[in-house]
């Protein structure tokens, strides 16, 4: 795909990537208020790489994430209300709140999540392409991963599954140089991730992460050989992420804040900026998205204030698929507490 | 590990009627009534197709259903056991079959943290009706790492299904009923039952529900709760104590192991006031565990005696016959606790 200057589509994304920056600023500040809970990772700085892989995506493919997910829900199109919803652990967050920053999704938008166990979602994502496949869907998948992810044994599995299989799968490596505080030169032996795919005689790319153009034109081929050709790929999209693992880590123990400060000279949002104004779009336009995209996350945190708790007498809903409950109904005598109480009483879907 | 028996294939199933087949063979013919049934239904798995299956449970499927249905894998379980749960997200109905229970292991993050996961944690979105089929089963001198039974933990955890046939009637009605369930099942099978005999109904439409144990032999002297091969066991104890010592046991086949069925075993106990709990896992921490847990607390008043446990020796199995033979839930470990329960022996 090119992006032409007639092209209306670059300053929505400059404003996906706009949302993001501003929502991930907001998430921040909720959880130092204690208002957001849990683990919460943030994206800030990996905006292109995060729209631009979405944006290659067709609507009927799908995507598969690890934890760091806030970003790819948003370009996904999930309603930042959902998000910031579930974020609080609100009854009408994308997950019911059962989920929360690692957990989103949204299965009307192709998003099945959301998951925290690093590496776990390769498998998934590979079982999703085989199913494409069993149906002739001319659909593919997008699963994205971090850098900590390529030395499990579930990468490993599944992308010789994939190969092996030829499914339409697209693994998308987030390297954002550093799993948790373990840089990728100290965790990988072979530091050019991408290179890997060779392994399974798989193409692999990589591309650098802050050019919204190049990664674009990198994951709308793949995915494009995926769909038509059943060609399992591996992209490589190096970028940087200013905040630490999660906003518990200052991000300090491991690098420089000139480190830091270096790539925040070369910040995706500003060389997409340069891009927009290089086609002819105005300040004011520009201006305008940032402006929306701060109103939006206003939007959000509001809802999600507003929003009520989920209903605790229904702890237990969704854990077993409804009906379920007659098959447990037999299990009641001698029940410890929490079972008799919360799950029996009423919980399983009743 | 590979498979020492072959069966004959299984006729074109009748209409109705029933007939005598091996737990093997119902599994089977579960696997092909479900798949003429429902296309999305698939079996996967190492061996399960050129090879006709491990076990040979799975022998002549690739013939009928082709390779896309019956899919061999790699040597790759957490692979694709995660890809079962990503197809069964999807809507598709997986049947992954794991050589034994003991690799399951290397793809617990799978069956854990994802499958069980992926109802509750995504707050009912979308569901994951996975079938993941295994054996196990000790006492064929298969040693320490493939010798174990850890029903107790897939069991302990909310979101799976566990069940465990211990005949061929419920191996094919409860592989049928966790194919049509919507969540993952696991279903555990046994090595030394797949030769085992028994009548089976042939009807497709008959499955045997999930959340409810059988009252696998009446009596009123002592209640003995079991599953899959510890179920056979007890049986034969019974069968035994009743010719020599006139006991009359009752057995309790609990079938499936969450949802627990402890109405049934309450009222069992309830009759007889006596409870001893089989296992072939260690007890510690095990279902025995569990089920004691819950008849003292369900049944105090009923109880005559305390609720007694058999269960494997807790060491690693041994290789050794001698050895082996002492660690495991025997007849004679059965017969023995019965007969001190009841006073009939020291």
């Amino acid at each position: 795909m090119t992006i032409t200057a007639s092209d209306p589509k670059l300053i929505g994304l400059y404003g996906s990537m706009a949302l993001i920056r501003a929502f991930e600023e907001e998430a921040e500040r909720q959880y130092k208020a204690a208002r957001i809970g849990g683990y919460c990772h943030l994206s800030s700085g990996q905006e292109a790489a995060t729209v631009g892989t979405v944006e290659a995506l067709a609507e009927e493919d799908l995507l598969v994430t690890g934890y760091r997910c806030h970003g790819f829900a948003l370009a996904r199109g999930v309603p930042a209300e959902a998000v910031m919803a579930e974020l609080y652990g609100r009854r009408d967050g994308c997950a019911h709140g059962r989920g929360g920053s690692m957990h989103l999704l949204d299965v009307s938008r192709g998003y099945y999540g959301g998951w925290g166990i690093v590496g776990g979602q390769l498998p998934i994502a590979t079982g999703m392409a085989l199913s494409l496949v069993r149906r002739e869907a001319p659909q593919a998948v997008l699963c994205e991963l971090g850098d900590g992810a390529v030395n499990m044994g579930a990468w490993h599995e599944s992308l010789n599954l994939a190969a092996v299989w030829r499914l339409p799968v697209v693994f998308l490596v987030i390297n954002n140089l550093y799993g948790m505080g373990t840089s990728v030169e100290r965790a990988s032996a072979e530091p050019d991730l991408f290179k890997r795919a060779g392994s399974y005689r798989m193409t692999g790319e990589r591309v650098d992460g802050d050019d919204l153009e190049a990664v674009i034109e990198a994951s709308s081929r793949l995915l494009e050989e995926a769909r038509s050709e059943r060609r399992p790929a591996v992209l490589e999209a190096v970028t940087y992420r200013y905040r630490g693992h999660s906003v518990a880590d200052a991000g300090l123990a491991y690098r420089t804040r000139e480190e830091i400060e270096e790539h925040r000279q070369v910040d995706p949002l500003e060389r997409t900026r340069t891009l927009l104004r290089g086609h002819g779009v105005s300040a004011e336009e520009i201006e305008a998205a940032d402006r929306d995209a701060a109103a939006t996350v206003l939007r959000a945190t509001e809802f999600a204030e507003s929003n009520p708790a989920p209903d605790v007498d229904r702890l237990a809903t969704g854990v077993y698929a409804p009906g379920s409950d007659a098959q447990f109904e037999r299990m009641m005598p001698g029940s410890p507490f929490g079972e008799r109480e919360l799950v029996f009483g009423g919980g399983l879907g009743r | 590990m590979s498979a020492t028996t072959t069966d004959p294939p299984v006729a074109a199933p009748a209409p109705a009627g029933t007939e005598t087949m091996t737990y093997r063979e119902a599994l089977r013919l579960a696997m092909r009534q479900e798949m003429e049934r429902d296309g999305r239904v698939f079996v996967m798995g190492e061996e399960v197709g050129l090879f006709d299956g491990s076990y040979k449970v799975t022998a002549g499927l690739l013939e009928d259903f082709g390779p896309d249905r019956v899919r061999d894998t790699p040597i790759s379980e957490e692979g694709f056991l995660g890809a079962g749960v990503g197809a069964a997200m999807l809507g598709e109905r997986p049947i992954v079959e794991v050589m034994t229970l003991n690799f399951v292991l290397v793809a617990m993050d799978q069956v854990i943290n994802h499958a069980a996961k992926v109802g509750a944690m995504f707050g009912g979105e979308v569901r994951c009706p996975l079938v993941i089929r295994t054996p196990n089963g000790a006492g064929n001198q298969l040693t320490a790492q493939h010798s174990q039974s850890f029903d107790g933990w897939f069991a302990g955890t909310p979101g799976l299904k566990v069940v465990a046939p211990a005949n061929p009637a419920d191996a094919k009605g409860l592989l049928k009923a966790a194919i049509r369930d919507d969540d993952p099942v696991l279903v555990i099978e046994n090595l030394p039952i797949y030769k085992e005999k028994g009548e089976v109904e042939l009807d497709p439409e008959l499955i045997t529900p999930i959340g409810l144990a059988a009252l696998a032999r009446e009596g009123s002297d002592l209640t003995v709760v079991s599953h899959s091969f510890a179920t056979v066991r007890a049986l034969r104890v019974a069968e035994k104590l009743a010719a020599e010592h006139g006991v009359s046991l009752e057995v309790v086949d609990l079938r499936s192991l969450r949802p627990l069925d402890v109405e049934t075993v309450a009222a069992s106990v309830a009759k007889t006031n006596r409870a001893i709990c089989v296992e072939e896992g260690w007890p510690t921490y095990g279902v025995t565990a569990e089920l004691a847990a819950r008849i003292q607390y369900a049944c105090f008043d009923d109880l005559d005696a305390p609720v007694e446990r058999v269960g494997m020796a807790e060491v690693p199995l041994p290789y050794a016959k001698e050895l082996e033979l002492a660690a495991m839930p025997t007849e004679g470990r059965i017969e023995a606790a019965i007969l001190r329960q009841l006073e009939l022996a020291p």
